[in-house]
């Protein structure tokens, strides 16, 4: 699978030496191209973990199934929270599924004051 | 980033540094030994030399939805062994098991402190999905790992790629490698070394890679290449059990686990026919218990006798346990609910298929690695090696990679005690490596790729070593084909060309990957038997030996330049039959 930069919202952290998701990426695969943003330098060798989607702070980067195993377009977006995760999955049908599942004990309550959208 | 690009060896710049004790690779056991050797001993300077980036790095990448073996209250240790000796078909090193199962429930005991989430039942005790697994939430389990690694004092030099040990004779006082963003040499001096890289992904091509774009579409961590391994071979580590090939059951294209649905939400796995054929033909072995390698194994039988398509058939699970299963998955491979959504598929009224998954060298899951003393200490000297590179345990999963982090750090913090400072002349060893690390750098634009070698590697051990395009079956003939070919590739690594940094480490990794592949060949052509059909099926020795009822191990003569082979016998510590889990 590959991640996709979406380019109108990319601004390659430009406060970053290296722009978070090449930071943060198992494979060595994101960096940043000549144009200031950021690219997956050979999508094929991504596992897609997730890692540069879930730290982008502009929330620019998607996983994307590539044709061969799956159909256009299907999406699946993370917005990290507080001791949490909201996932949002939208099916090739266009049905939607929300997920918000815990990933951190600390200070976790059962309070709905968290900053999900 | 632009990466400062050498034009010969003399403009590398190099960094040295020196530690107490050297980790390589900061996985969760990785992390576990340094966070140890640190508790032990605050004072000690503990460096972790890490590949990728460690909040992100090694098999927890994306995160886990379950700790595979956890002891419960009603359990002792003797009888997660007798579990674990059947599953893996009798072969295991009972008295390092023993070990790990002594400790296996402190680092996730510790890990739910730092924040890790556990899913509980109304005691408030662990929830267990099976006999030995709980669930968990551990998306971020990696992150929270590292964060308490850092905190704990532990060094971690990011984004450096291990490559060879470094020897003061015949002892190990650390290792070099190089700077996959800055393009410099490294050399890590330790007085103990802990190698913790993480098993061998890539040596097989997968069904799912055939000329498209999803080359790592596989189950295991594709960035662990078998370099701790390839990097103790070279030196003439002694490695045991390689043979004993990790595959499973993946949900079909994805390549992705399966336990998540069919051991927490009791699917039965059904072939076209809609026969619940574990149960129906494989009775005698555990039915849906069986030994993974029958598991493994039997849905390609299926296939084979004209019975496939093979699924998991999801269609009586009720919406909400879909959701919750999709959950499961969010925390440990989430695009497998993309892929899911990508192909429209309703597992309510659709089941899942299945079918096996290219094999995998891993000592998380079999035996094949490092053969170890009691104190995990390998057959060199100062060097000890803990998670999937370990080998002689099979089922340790995360919990299990985690406690033999714990178990190799005590290892190593007592053997330096006897260890003054290291004051031997290394040059010699420091620029033959800087050289061989960058060669490829400076090569002729006319070589070879990394991708191209790896590709026909993965081709030729598809076809030749039993991969899954060939249902995992191979004969003494085809081995020696196999052999043949990883031979001349080895020869001809000397004509690798990378462009840049990126392209070294591919590179580097193509050749840890040969040396891996080879010992493998060796130890699948001295098992002249299959002892788990599906991880070994000998097509010429289709029944068991009972002279072969011992580890098979090999050690590289550095001499002839040749792998012997050889064995050691089975040590019974737990009473009963092998075979058996007697529970």
């Amino acid at each position: 699978m590959a991640p996709k930069v979406l380019l109108n919202k990319c601004d390659g952290c430009k406060a970053e030496k290296e722009p978070l998701c090449e930071q943060i990426c198992p494979g060595d695969l994101m960096t940043l191209g000549t144009n200031g943003k950021a690219i997956c330098r050979d999508p094929r060798d991504c596992w897609d973990c997730m890692s540069c989607v879930k730290i982008c702070p502009q929330g620019a980067i998607e996983t994307r199934v590539p044709y061969q195993i799956g159909y256009h377009e299907a999406k699946l977006i993370p917005m990290m929270g507080t001791n949490r995760i909201t996932w949002t999955c939208v099916d090739i049908d266009g049905n939607v599924e929300r997920f918000v599942v815990k990933n951190h004990n600390e200070a976790d309550d059962d309070n709905d004051d968290d900053d999900d959208d | 980033m632009t990466q400062s690009q050498p034009n010969n060896l003399d403009e590398i710049q190099e960094e040295h540094l020196e530690a107490d004790i050297l980790i390589i690779g900061g996985g969760n056991a990785g992390c576990f030994a340094a966070i140890e050797a640190k508790k032990m001993n605050s004072k000690l300077k503990v460096i972790i030399m890490e590949k990728a980036h460690i909040d992100r790095s090694g098999c927890l990448a994306g995160g886990m939805d379950a700790i595979n073996t956890y002891l419960p209250k009603d359990k002792t240790p003797e009888d997660l062994v007798r579990w674990s000796r059947a599953q893996a078909g009798g072969l295991l090193r009972e008295d390092l098991a023993l070990e790990i199962s002594r400790c296996l429930n402190e680092p996730i005991e510790e890990w739910e402190r730092w924040g890790l989430p556990i899913k509980k039942n109304d005691n408030g005790d662990a929830k267990y999905r099976g006999q030995w697994d709980i669930s968990i939430q551990g998306s971020e389990m990696k992150p929270i790992l590292a964060e308490k690694t850092r905190e704990m004092g532990a060094e971690v030099v990011n984004r450096v790629v291990a490559t060879n040990l470094l020897f003061d004779g015949e002892k190990v006082v650390g290792a070099m490698g190089f700077g996959v963003r800055d393009g410099k040499f490294y050399s890590i001096k330790g007085k103990a070394t802990i190698v913790a890289t993480g098993g061998a992904g890539g040596l097989y091509k997968p069904y799912t890679n055939d000329g498209n774009d999803s080359h790592h579409q596989i189950w295991y961590c594709p960035f662990d290449t078998g370099t701790g391994y390839a990097m103790g071979i070279r030196a003439g580590a002694e490695m045991t059990t390689f043979e004993m090939r990790w595959a499973a059951v993946r949900t079909k294209d994805f390549n992705g686990p399966i336990d998540t649905i069919s051991v927490c939400y009791k699917t039965p796995m059904v072939n076209a026919k809609g026969e619940k054929f574990l149960a129906e033909r494989y009775a005698e072995y555990g039915g849906d218990k069986a030994p993974r390698y029958i598991r493994a194994n039997a849905p390609m039988e299926e296939v084979l006798a004209g019975r496939g398509p093979i699924y998991v058939d999801t269609r009586q699970m009720t919406p909400e346990q879909i959701k919750e299963m999709k959950t499961d998955y969010l925390n440990e491979r989430p695009s497998f609910v993309l892929h899911l959504a990508a192909n429209g598929h309703d597992i309510g009224k659709e089941p899942i298929e299945v079918y096996g998954s290219d094999p995998y060298i891993v000592g998380g899951h079999t035996a094949s690695g490092y053969w170890l003393d009691e104190n995990w200490q390998t057959t060199l000297p100062g060097l000890f090696a803990c998670g999937d590179v370990a080998g002689g345990v099979p089922n340790k999963f995360v919990g299990g990679c985690g406690a033999e982090g714990l178990l190799s750090a005590r290892g190593a913090v007592a053997y330096i005690e006897s260890i003054g400072d290291l004051n031997c002349d290394l040059t010699e060893q420091l620029s033959a490596e800087k050289a061989r690390i960058f060669s490829p750098l400076f090569t002729n634009e006319d070589g070879v790729l990394p991708r191209w070698m790896e590709e026909k590697m993965q081709r030729i051990m598809d076809e030749y070593a039993g991969g899954v395009h060939q249902f995992y079956r191979m004969n003494e003939e085809r081995l020696d084909n196999a052999l043949r070919h990883i031979r001349k590739m080895k020869e001809q690594v000397r004509f690798l060309y990378a462009k840049d940094l990126h392209e070294l480490m591919l590179a580097h990794e193509v050749i840890d990957r040969l040396d891996v592949a080879e010992v493998l060949i060796y130890h699948l052509k001295y098992r002249k038997e299959t002892r788990w059909p599906g991880w070994q099926t000998r097509m010429d020795y289709p029944e068991k030996n009972s002279a072969l009822d011992c580890f098979v191990n090999s050690k590289l003569n550095r001499d002839t330049g040749e792998v012997e082979v050889f064995t050691r016998p089975y040590e019974q510590i737990v009473p009963g039959d092998r075979y058996e889990p007697n529970l």
